[in-house]
């Protein structure tokens, strides 16, 4: 009998301890917080409803374009003649005059990046490394025009005098290609650095006691083991030498020319856009309804060079797991 | 520290004179006097930051790595200093190979892992059977031998070391440096890698550094004993037989370690 009222007393007891933890544990309103997360998200939301915005402008304006009459899909993407006032709408010309651009921002931008990558992460001294760093990072400062113009008064003059002046026209995409090749070498390099600094320390221990030089370890193990990170990185910059507008506006050339010959004045994509919106065109003519089409291609040309670049760059984080 | 009392043996491939490690203005290592003969297990044991690692890392100039590292007094390799102003660090560390506290395998498959000093080293012969021969050696090849092409990474920590063994035997050195080659692995590993330097010890010389003081009476020949005095300066302490150093230390601090008063 006592025992049992002691049994009751002590569940008792512990009812109401475990009323007060509860007390204790409950969940509490925190304004702040609440606020902050709000905040945070609205925030972010701004981003992306831009991207939605600009692509609903891009594909609302494409759709027009390719509602005339005049211009058809398949016509747009084969045929080699950009010539809006005969109605001649082949956008080839001037997806040729970017991939020449960019092809030979890349063939300056990857061996001296990957170089300077190289050097920077496997080679120099501390002291060095903190003073070429910076010297980097104000060439990627530069603004853009500047560089138009360097190549307009010192590379095309430069290359004129290499191959004299009849072959190379005062426009051409090789200067403007070289020239954005440097505009792009920090991006390349400090990727790639980056890359190749995420390359445990502990390889190049093993390979520096297997007897391999300060070469054969920075290019038979280093480079290998950050190659994803380093192809991401070349692949970001193929997909900024795309979309440069600037230097290509003013370096390159400003009529669409079918041509594979580099000393040859050509327009770009950028530089087609960059001319018509600045020219006064009346709106919803071919004309310019065609520049968003051209928008619209080169953002789904770069948005596909991102996600390439993205996925390499996950897959290089397995690399050492 | 004296070491003539050991058994009578002039051949010595490792004899240090008065080695001094600096990191910057610290002195790591103190006046190390030390001679490793040649095919036996020395085990360098001692308390955490006693510079066991450190004089390790001096026999292959693997320091040379750490800018602010430098070294005074000789490491002579078969006679010769290898500090001396003519020797090719490359060359030292051809002979003299190294396996890390961590299995640091290149993120290769488990074939070229072992090929790749072989081959940087201008080897000209047949790398199918070197790879095979050399995985045999480090007994690792019947665990791999139907997966030589895939990555090393997908092996247990304690197959990786072994390959990391393999990886360092493979370019013929004389002697194998292993820095707490078990530190990150479970005992039954530890075990296999143990055995293995046994067999290894008949045609290598290997030092090796632990803070297991059990693995040290179990798998070495010689044992020498470091710690560090008052300005955390490490220093050799006593040096001998393993039997001996375990059984009848000489030295009142040696004792007071491998009895676990102290460490």
């Amino acid at each position: 009998m006592e025992n049992q009222l002691l049994k009751i007393r002590s569940t008792k007891d512990k009812l109401i301890e475990t009323n007060e933890i509860s007390q204790q544990l409950r969940k509490r309103l925190r304004l702040s917080e609440t606020l902050i997360q709000t905040l945070l998200l609205i925030f972010g939301a701004v981003s992306i409803l831009t991207t939605l915005g600009i692509v609903y402008e891009l594909g609302k304006e494409s759709w027009l374009f390719f509602g005339r009459e005049e211009v058809s899909l398949v016509e747009f993407l084969t045929t080699t003649t950009w010539q809006p006032v005969a109605g001649k709408f082949g956008v080839l010309p001037l997806i040729n005059a970017t991939l020449m651009t960019s092809f030979f921002a890349m063939l300056v931008s990857l061996p001296l990046g990957l170089s300077a990558a190289i050097y920077l992460s496997e080679y120099a001294s501390a002291r060095a490394r903190s003073l070429l760093k910076p010297i980097l990072e104000i060439l990627a400062g530069i603004p853009t025009v500047v560089y138009g113009y360097f190549a307009l008064t010192f590379m095309t003059p430069l290359l004129r005098s290499i191959f004299g002046s009849d072959t190379v026209q005062i426009y051409n995409t090789l200067s403007a290609g070289l020239v954005m090749g440097i505009m792009i070498l920090p991006l390349v390099s400090s990727m790639s650095e980056d890359a190749l600094n995420a390359v445990p320390n502990s390889l190049r221990e093993a390979a520096y006691s297997l007897g391999a030089t300060r070469l054969e370890t920075a290019i038979k193990v280093v480079v290998p083991a950050a190659l994803s990170g380093i192809v991401a990185a070349f692949i970001l910059g193929v997909s900024r030498a795309v979309g440069e507008t600037m230097i290509v506006a003013i370096a390159a050339g400003s009529g669409p020319a079918f041509t594979l010959n580099p000393f040859r004045a050509a327009e770009t994509m950028t530089g087609y856009i960059a001319r018509i919106s600045g020219g006064d065109l009346a709106y919803d003519t071919p004309d310019y309804n065609s520049i968003f089409a051209i928008g619209l291609l080169l953002f789904l040309v770069t948005l596909v060079l991102n996600m390439i670049s993205r996925r390499i760059a996950a897959r290089f984080r397995e690399v050492y797991e | 520290m004296n070491t003539d009392n050991l058994p009578h043996n002039n051949n010595y491939v490792i004899e240090t004179d008065r080695l001094n490690i600096y990191y910057g203005n610290f002195l790591a290592v103190k006046d190390v006097n030390l001679k490793i003969p040649p095919r036996k297990i020395t085990a360098i044991i001692g308390p955490s930051g006693c510079g066991k690692s450190t004089v390790l890392r001096a026999f292959n100039r693997m320091n040379d790595l750490i800018p602010s590292a430098r070294q005074e007094g000789r490491v002579l390799f078969h006679g010769k200093n290898i500090y001396d102003p003519d020797v090719d660090p490359v060359q030292v560390r051809r002979m003299i190979g190294m396996v890390f506290q961590k299995p640091n395998p290149f993120p290769k498959s488990i074939y070229e892992n072992v090929a790749w000093g072989v081959r940087i080293n201008g080897f000209s012969g047949n790398m199918d059977d070197l790879v095979e021969e050399t995985l045999r050696q480090a007994a690792l090849w019947d665990e791999v031998k139907d997966n030589l092409h895939k990555s090393a990474l997908a092996l247990s920590g304690g197959q990786q070391q072994r390959l990391c063994i393999a990886r360092a035997i493979a370019v013929k050195p004389e002697i194998v440096l292993m820095d707490e080659p078990c530190s990150a692995l479970d005992p039954i590993a530890t075990l296999k890698i143990e055995d293995l330097m046994r067999e290894l010890s008949a045609r290598y010389t290997i030092i090796i550094v632990t803070h297991n003081m059990q693995q040290a009476a179990r798998a070495s020949d010689f044992t020498a004993f470091f710690t560090m005095d008052e300005d955390r300066a490490g220093m050799m302490v006593e040096f001998g037989l393993t039997s001996q150093i375990f059984t009848r230390p000489k030295n009142k601090q040696t004792e007071d370690y491998i009895t676990g008063r102290f460490g």
